[in-house]
């Protein structure tokens, strides 16, 4: 409990701080302008999106190979809240592709594979509520967490390849990123890591809950005539 | 009766058999790819300038709508007859059944395909006789029936399945349709094995990735 609580604290005062950081403290981006400031958001979004599939893709293995429950909910817990990362990451995308690139969407290799991502895991969720419940749906999902993951790679290489084809001069900031100042760096970093512990918290709340409800169900079962 | 062989054949041979017999799976989707064709021909007017821009795509959508219908069955005879706990009690290996019910599938969407292409190139004014394109056919297939024949187990137990095994498959099989539109657009163009042959490697890495996750999961799949 007071693990959980300290991790709670330090999300929030890390919150606090890139919120002050992005907004008050980091100089504005001399070629890219304001806009640039959702940066300090978008790329940690995109992280934590990817970090949450991961984890579903190792949970699902260990929940098929071992059949531990709590390898279930960690899997399905990690799933709903990457969704939620992964469309606050499409979402922040769009508003700064039509900042800088004058266009709401353009189908880059990262762009395209994020949205064949969201996609994937709302397919995922779906199956979560349409499936069968119990163990049979806990498998069902478990093997698409598997399979979607494993597409990640192929589908950024087809659209890579796919946008060869169709060459679409576009200047990204992901271009400059080597190039960032010290205080853009440092103010990065920070995002980074309160991000990370605000999906820690997430995670930890949720499969809390999923394993909290899979212990009420078996009472209830128990004492039920 | 028992067909020589091991039990890959002998279940592949029950449904081709059961498919001759019963004709609900070949015949409907081949007159609804018609129907797609025959439909994207008023939605987008095939000039002949255009033509070549949109023939893939319409081609691969029609293969890829026709695919979804005919791999809903891939259980759907077993699982209203009842047949299917039998299936599930034989002595036969998920990996095996699986391989079974693949091959069955890729037989039925490349005769559904090979029934479509004539009318397609009859609309769209294009060639028919382009080994690369079968070949690529062939390719593709296999990689939308191995993750199909998977996601059409599941899809059987789960509520308002029509719609979910659509959901589930589409994003996954995005590479296969990318590979498929741009190799098709190359070859229909002329264009050297040079251009479009990496959309063949991709399209074979795909097939044979997802055939292993396919063997090893079906397993999970079908345990009731």
């Amino acid at each position: 409990m007071t693990i959980r609580l300290t991790i709670q604290a330090a999300s929030f005062m890390l919150m606090l701080c890139t919120t002050a950081m992005v907004f008050l403290w980091v100089p504005t981006d001399a070629v890219l302008g304001i806009s640039q400031r959702i940066f300090y958001l978008h790329v940690p979004l995109a992280w934590v999106g990817f970090l949450a599939f991961g984890i579903v893709f190792i949970s699902s293995i260990a929940f098929l190979w071992r059949g531990a429950q709590r390898w279930d909910d960690l899997a399905h817990a990690s799933a709903e809240i990457g969704v939620i990362f992964m469309s606050l990451l499409l979402v922040t995308g769009v508003l700064w592709a039509k900042a800088s690139w004058q266009v709401w969407w353009t189908w880059s290799p990262q762009l395209t594979t994020s949205l064949i991502l969201w996609l994937v895991y709302i397919a995922y969720l779906m199956l979560r509520s349409y499936g069968p419940i119990g163990q049979q749906g806990a498998r069902y999902a478990a093997v698409l967490g598997i399979i979607g993951f494993v597409d990640v790679p192929i589908v950024y290489m087809a659209a890579q390849w796919w946008r060869d084809v169709h060459p679409e001069a576009v200047i990204g900031p992901l271009a400059e990123e080597g190039s960032l100042e010290t205080s853009m760096y440092f103010t990065f970093l920070v995002s980074l890591l309160s991000f990370t512990a605000l999906f820690t918290t997430l995670l930890m709340a949720r499969f809390a809950l999923h394993s909290d409800k899979r212990k009420l169900d078996h009472l209830r079962r128990q004492y039920e005539p | 009766m028992r067909f020589p062989g091991g039990p890959i054949t002998t279940i592949l041979w029950k449904d081709l058999i059961l498919e001759l017999r019963t004709r609900e799976v070949i015949l409907p989707v081949v007159v609804f790819a018609y129907l797609v064709i025959v439909v994207f021909n008023f939605a987008i007017e095939p000039r002949p300038a255009l033509v070549i821009a949109v023939a893939p795509g319409v081609l691969w959508l029609a293969f890829t709508f026709a695919s979804t219908l005919a791999l809903s069955r891939t259980f759907a005879l077993e699982k209203e007859t009842g047949s299917i706990e039998g299936l599930l009690m034989a002595p036969v290996d998920p990996d095996k059944l699986y391989l079974a019910k693949l091959l069955g599938n890729v037989t039925f969407l490349l005769t559904v395909e090979a029934l479509t292409l004539p009318l397609f190139s009859a609309l769209f004014n294009l060639p028919l006789f382009l080994p690369e394109l079968w070949l690529l056919m062939i390719l593709s297939t296999f990689g939308l029936a191995a993750v199909g024949t998977v996601f059409s187990a599941m899809a059987i137990n789960t509520h308002a399945r029509e719609i979910l095994l659509p959901v589930l498959f589409f994003p996954i099989i995005v590479p296969v349709i990318i590979a498929a539109v741009e190799a098709t657009g190359a070859i229909l163009q002329g264009e050297p094995w040079s251009v479009y042959g990496r959309w063949l490697g991709l399209t074979a890495a795909f097939d044979a990735i997802y055939l292993v996750i396919g063997a090893v999961t079906f397993g999970y799949v079908l345990k009731q």
